[in-house]
């Protein structure tokens, strides 16, 4: 006990109050200046998992979902390409992972936020998260079940990990879905009741990261059930998944642009 | 780097598997470790590949199948650590191990000899994407009796766990077969190594098992720098050490919180979960990933440290202080240690027959750690001192032995800091040309040797094989349930301390 005293209070108080640690480290790469029209020969190659490419109008995008932070972009391309830092890294819809977002994509991310605030208006003080794999590489359980420990202690937000689907609000699902894994993460999903929110964690979920075009996943969990909160990172550390648990229960401070996807193109160091 | 040791990657005349099977089988019982058995295609036949781990480095004996054969005679009645391994080929390209104990899938879900198979290796496509979806309602089963029933416990299990299933035999409280399934995640990573740059290579292979980022990069970049043939800086391989041992430090705390949630001492579990953070910030300070992502390069290290070797060396001092005092007390807690104490025993002879790996053989009194027996990077010179061994093979002698690696790694990331501080400023990598060839890297996970086998073709991967310690470690569950009961499986798993993801990949 003496020595649990000696070390004193160790918990954040985030995101009440700023944590220096919550803005520590990278998160998915991002576009620090446009991509010149054409540029797609000259980019191609540099992405590991090709998430720079050019959509159906012509426009050389990044899909920060594709991205496993290998940083290569950054290194041969400093002027266009960049880390972002903190935890905000997640989103409530797939397309404002790609960066620039359109103006279409900005337009509804609004919308979709907003109905997702209200589905989950009834859950706010009191959450239960279950957790499911889908073909993960195993770092991302170890970064969510972290924040069960003292550090982070979700407990104090009224966050509660549980074992039955039954008694799940949230589910966390990691991994690039594994077909082996597809029927029992459905069953999962049925299982819980309304209202519920999918939390797709890591880049492998969002995207299927380096394993996206493997004969054994679905890459990425968004064809196996339907997404509410994507969160990019390979992996995303605990303080992102707490904000994606946030952003997913509309319980963020000051109701910022967080999530919104405006946010995502230009937050660049 | 130390060579391979007389690689004998095709030159060794062997009559057909049979005289595989009987190769091996003198020599393990001469002393080599069995380290893994591995498929590849050469034009139209099939070559097993059998990694002997001898002192100073590794020996492949192997045969090629005769042209088109769709079975051989199996290895496992004579080498029973090749149990798994021929499951594992069987799965990958439906070749049959005629006389196999028991060949059900294992980590593919392919049901019946008409299912795709992957068949990793050149001039083969491997099925297409979304080719290959498990039978989910076959329930394989070993033990017949009244009142026997089986436990499905996976792969969706309480808490926050990768997906595995086990097939809990039991008539109520015994456990007298277990059954595992681990399929269910299986990602295709073998296949999708192929046609990489050794660049891109090293990527994937931190993600084969996420909790060992560090050390399968290392593996993978051992071997591709075997082929090589280049010498990474000595900065690059002081750096390599520093996050090695971290990784092993945090997956060492994460089992001793596992296994104290296990026993319900909530403290026990939030302080070392708290250490377990702390070492994992100071690798993320160190290189910008909590898991050492990014550091490990074909040639050396992407960068030197952000932060400077003496404060690396400060804050793992003091991390030691507060990691061991907690240990001290963990360890004489009695209600604790009468968890641990005689659960899941692994005998010593048979860790010895099967070469277990890593925390699980040197508990029971088989000491091998590649860090000491076949020395790469920082460890040619560093002094990492003597294995841990215990000797009764229990839990407790498996937690036993990851508080005095713990202790072992500290100090070799003092030593390895204070080296790097005192080195001249100079390259962290060498270009690694990208030749051909074939080799077998290796390097020490927390859990155990981890082994790649690295053939590159024109300067892209043509057949990669990752063998993870998790693959080789987790079969022994089968044998550790003697006498234990339900209510002991959680310690049991905790103490074996492996991951999903490096045994289905």
């Amino acid at each position: 006990m003496l020595r649990g005293l000696r070390d004193g209070v160790v918990t954040t108080r985030w995101p009440g109050r700023p944590d220096g640690y919550s803005d520590a480290w990278r998160g998915p790469a991002v576009l620090t200046a446009p991509l010149p029209a054409g540029a797609a020969g000259d980019l191609a190659g540099i992405c590991p998992t090709g998430a720079i490419r050019p959509g159906p109008d012509g426009v050389v995008r990044l899909d920060r979902g594709r991205c496993i932070l290998c940083g290569r972009c950054a290194e041969r391309r400093p002027a266009e390409f960049g880390w972002s830092r903190g935890s905000a890294a997640a989103v409530v819809s797939r397309e404002a992972l790609v960066v620039p977002v359109t103006a279409e994509t900005e337009r509804s991310v609004g919308q979709v936020r907003a109905a997702l605030r209200a589905r989950t208006a009834a859950l706010r003080r009191s959450v239960h998260v279950r957790h499911v794999d889908a073909g993960s590489d195993g770092s991302e359980e170890q970064e969510i079940a972290a924040l069960l420990n003292p550090v982070y202690d979700v407990h104090r937000l009224g966050i509660f990990f549980t074992a039955s689907p039954r008694h799940a609000d949230v589910l966390l699902v990691t991994g690039a879905g594994a077909h082996g894994m597809a029927e029992p993460l459905r069953r999962t999903w049925e299982g819980m009741p309304d209202p519920k929110v999918v939390i797709a964690v890591g880049t492998d979920a969002c995207g299927g990261g380096l394993l996206a075009d493997s004969y054994a996943t679905s890459g990425g969990i968004g064809s196996v059930i339907d997404v509410d909160v994507w969160l990019p990172g390979s992996p995303p550390p605990p303080f992102a998944i707490l904000h994606a648990l946030l952003l997913a229960i509309g319980r963020l401070p000051g109701g910022s642009g967080y999530g919104s996807g405006e946010r995502a193109g230009g937050m660049a160091q | 780097m130390r060579s391979a040791g007389p690689a004998a990657a095709g030159g060794r005349a062997l009559a057909g598997a049979a005289g595989l099977a009987a190769e091996l089988a003198a020599r393990i019982g001469a002393g080599a470790r069995f380290a893994g058995l591995m498929a590849a295609r050469r034009e139209d036949r099939l070559l097993l590949s059998a990694h002997l781990a001898v002192p100073g480095g590794m020996e492949t004996v192997e045969v090629a199948l005769p042209s088109g054969a769709a079975s051989y005679p199996a290895l496992t009645p004579a080498v029973g650590a090749a149990f798994w391994y021929e499951r594992q080929i069987h799965d990958l390209f439906g070749v049959v191990p005629a006389g196999h104990p028991r060949l059900e899938p294992l980590i593919l879900p392919a049901h019946g000899e008409a299912a795709p198979r992957p068949w990793p290796g050149p001039g083969a496509a491997g099925p297409e994407p979304g080719g290959i979806w498990p039978d989910e309602h076959s329930l394989p089963r070993r033990v017949m009796g009244a009142g026997l029933f089986t436990i499905p416990h996976g792969p969706v299990r309480s808490g926050v766990t990768e997906s595995v299933e086990y097939l809990i035999e039991t008539p109520g409280e015994d456990i007298p077969h277990l059954n595992m399934r681990v399929f269910y995640k299986h990602r295709g990573v073998e296949k999708r190594f192929e046609g990489m740059t050794a660049g891109d290579g090293v990527l994937l292979a931190e993600r084969a098992e996420g909790v060992a980022s560090v050390a399968h990069a290392l593996a993978f970049c051992h071997a591709i720098e075997r082929i090589a043939g280049v010498t990474v800086p000595r900065p690059a391989a002081l750096v390599r050490v520093l996050h090695a041992e971290l990784e092993r430090i945090a997956a060492h705390l994460d089992a001793g919180a596992r296994l104290a949630e296990a026993a319900g001492l909530a403290v026990a579990t939030a302080r070392l979960a708290a250490h377990k953070e702390r070492v994992l910030r100071l690798a993320g300070q160190m290189c910008g990933s909590r898991f050492g992502r990014g550091v490990v390069v074909p040639g050396g290290v992407a960068a030197l440290p952000r932060l400077g070797p003496a404060e690396v060396r400060a804050q793992a001092g003091a991390l030691e202080q507060a990691v061991s005092a907690d240990a001290r007390a963990l360890m004489g807690t009695a209600s604790f240690l009468d968890r641990l104490r005689d659960t899941g025993p692994l005998r010593p002879e048979r860790a010895r027959e099967h070469g277990a790996l890593g925390p699980v053989g040197r508990a029971s009194g088989f000491a091998d750690d590649a860090r000491l027996a076949r020395p790469y990077d920082g460890y040619l010179a560093l002094r990492a001192g003597e294995p841990a061994v215990e000797a009764s093979g229990d839990a407790l002698a498996r937690l036993r032995v990851r508080w005095h690696e713990v202790g072992q790694s500290f100090r070799l990331v003092g030593q390895a800091a204070g080296e790097l501080a005192r080195l001249p400023a100079g390259p962290v990598r060498v270009t690694c040309p990208a030749g051909d060839g074939r080799a077998v890297g290796w390097a020490e996970a927390p859990a155990g040797e981890v082994l790649y086998d690295v053939r590159m073709t024109g300067g892209v991967i043509e057949r990669c094989w990752p063998r993870s310690p998790s693959f080789h470690n987790l079969v022994l569950l089968h044998e550790v349930f003697a006498g234990d009961i339900l209510t002991d499986f959680p310690f049991i798993e905790a103490s074996f301390g492996l991951s999903a993801a490096g045994v289905a990949l």
